[in-house]
């Protein structure tokens, strides 16, 4: 490659990660500006005496710690629930003869074409007459199965070497034995996709915990961030900013981190052979 | 079954299909795939004979059918002209998101394949909008769409041009949702690309370059032709998670303005859910039609469209 095309190719790399970058750079330096500055013009990228104070506010304005708790607990537990469960049915697909074996394999496919919000009203009406409305139990109980979870951990139990089962079961190990001392520890990289993926998909959900919360307490950081416009008449963006920060910490520390866990997970679907 | 009938280990071809033969009956495996089934049976298909049957139903004041309606709900929501105009703006923003989504994809994700010093840390930064949530992205678009403080305003005036309501304009206000989705996809995309083309063979390039091939052409005959299943499996997910789409219309527009950024999603959430409406047979039709337009795009993608997708 020439000097040129290698300086080009810069510019441009440079200029598209500045774009992707923007909102997370303005809600950092915007979240430590004085309101003033914010909304001065021509529009000021660096705070000029970065303050902390909007973070207390934000703090003080909403329970934001108690949003939090409630999010990590529905997100582990999802993820939790879906690693078990599916490696439970991934098993049966990969190792155990059964009959109608493809036709529940298939049953499990069909979850994943159905929309949620297609059937997000039978489940608010079923909430509503279990009384689970507001509770832990209704942001949890249905997400705790996946098919796509079940699907990506069969792709794996299948590579699994024959051999190390077959003389698991000659020894006399039995199958919830062989999953906990054998298969799971050698699934670790499988697992630990899944579970970033499921927990992922729990921490930004909006729709549902919107339709099911009803209280401060019981809200998820999601909906807890997106009312941060309504709670004052006319709130200072800088304010809204510090919360979305605060917000974001968990899944900005996942993705740097976890990068290579959650593109195994994301792309499982995507690439064949 | 597939296991007894294809017989012996030798000659097959498939991990899977090894594994399959010579297995004992267990009936343990049902309760293996119990709980799952279990869940699934609760919450995902007796729901969806639900809404079926709410679609045909009319509703009371909570939303409890009512009488048998037939078709009425379906034919109120193709024949009245604001429900159409829902059907419109949800097929206009699907095409608003996915094909900015996956031009620009595709140019991130070949700047990313350059091997020049320090695309390790563009690669990672790149993936930062993968960290923002729908609801995080929303709130900060919707300051910088502010018609007063908004960056995107401050700009237009860096230019001399006059403000927009970006969000207020209801010619407006749709693209500026879809531009929305558009940055919050980006990073999903660039990383699904980007294995992409990672699992394309190095000798391919080798050979090309053999030939005499130069970049463009290099791009054009072997990384294109050879990304076109990545492709169209994007196609297909982004199609499908821009037609479930609702955070970012219910922080930025809440449907408005007049109307012209509710879809199909948000006008489930308004008919069943909003101002107590509680048009659970009206809200449920919609959720219908919804669940055929998602499995008709899963289809496409497993029969017809794939055949003719490049393989290798």
């Amino acid at each position: 490659m020439n000097v040129l095309s290698r300086t080009l190719t810069y510019v441009l790399l440079a200029a598209v990660t500045f774009v992707l970058l923007f909102p997370l750079l303005y809600a950092i330096a915007g979240s430590m500006m004085t309101p003033q500055e914010l909304a001065s013009y021509p529009p000021v990228l660096i705070p000029s005496q970065p303050r902390l104070q909007s973070f207390v506010d934000v703090l003080n304005a909403i329970p934001l710690l108690r949003e939090y708790a409630n999010s990590v607990i529905v997100s582990l537990c999802v993820a939790a629930g879906q690693l078990i469960t599916a490696t439970l049915s991934a098993y049966a697909f990969a190792f155990l003869r059964m009959p109608y074996r493809n036709a529940i394999f298939a049953v499990f496919l069909a979850t994943m074409f159905i929309p949620w919000e297609a059937t997000i009203i039978p489940n608010y009406l079923f909430m509503a007459d279990a009384g689970l409305i507001n509770t832990y139990g209704a942001l949890i109980l249905p997400f705790l199965a996946a098919g796509f979870g079940t699907f990506l951990l069969r792709q794996f139990f299948l590579s699994f070497p024959r051999d190390l089962y077959e003389a698991a079961l000659v020894d006399g190990c039995g199958h919830l034995r062989f999953l906990a001392t054998i298969l799971v520890p050698l699934s670790r990289p499988a697992l630990a996709s899944l579970g970033i993926y499921a927990f992922l998909q729990a921490w930004n959900q909006y729709f549902w915990p919107l339709l099911v919360t009803k209280t401060e307490e019981m809200q998820t950081l999601q909906i807890g961030i997106s009312r941060l416009r309504d709670i004052e008449s006319a709130v200072a963006p800088n304010f809204i900013l510090a919360g979305t920060v605060l917000a974001l910490i968990p899944t900005l520390v996942l993705i740097y981190i976890g990068q290579r866990h959650i593109v195994r997970g994301l792309t499982a679907g995507a690439l064949r052979g | 079954m597939e296991a007894a009938s294809s017989g012996g280990r030798a000659g097959t071809r498939a991990a899977g299909r090894r594994l399959r033969t010579g297995l004992r009956v267990e009936p343990a495996a049902f309760l293996f795939v119990a709980p799952s089934l279990v869940l699934f049976a609760v919450f995902v298909f007796w729901p969806l004979l639900r809404t079926l049957y709410l679609s045909f139903h009319g509703s009371d004041i909570v939303g409890r059918p009512t009488i048998f309606v037939g078709a009425d709900q379906y034919r109120l929501m193709f024949s009245s002209p604001t429900v159409r105009d829902v059907l419109a703006n949800t097929f206009l923003f699907s095409l608003l998101t996915v094909i900015p989504s996956l031009l620009l994809a595709v140019v991130i994700a070949l700047l990313l394949q350059q091997r020049i010093a320090g695309i390790g840390v563009f690669r990672t930064l790149m993936a930062t909008p993968f960290a923002f949530s729908v609801a995080t992205a929303s709130v900060v678009f919707a300051i910088f769409f502010n018609p007063g403080v908004g960056v995107f305003n401050s700009f237009l005036q860096l230019f001399g041009q006059h403000p927009v309501g970006w969000l207020t304009d209801p010619s407006r206000a749709l693209a500026s949702v879809a531009a929305t989705t558009v940055w919050l996809q980006l990073g999903y995309c660039v990383l699904v690309l980007s294995a992409g083309l990672g699992a394309i063979p190095e000798e391919l390039y080798e050979a090309a370059r053999l030939d005499g091939a130069r970049a463009l052409a290099m791009t054009r005959h072997v990384t294109l032709p050879l990304l076109t299943p990545t492709l169209f499996f994007l196609l297909v997910v982004t199609t499908i998670t821009s037609l479930q789409s609702f955070g970012q219309i219910h922080i930025l527009t809440r449907g408005g303005p007049a109307g012209a950024t509710t879809t199909l999603v948000y006008s489930v959430y308004v008919n069943a859910f909003a101002f107590g409406n509680s048009n659970f047979g009206l809200a449920s039709a919609q959720a219908m039609v919804l669940f055929v337009v998602v499995l008709a795009v899963t289809a496409i993608q497993f029969g017809v469209l794939e055949r003719r997708v490049f393989y290798r």
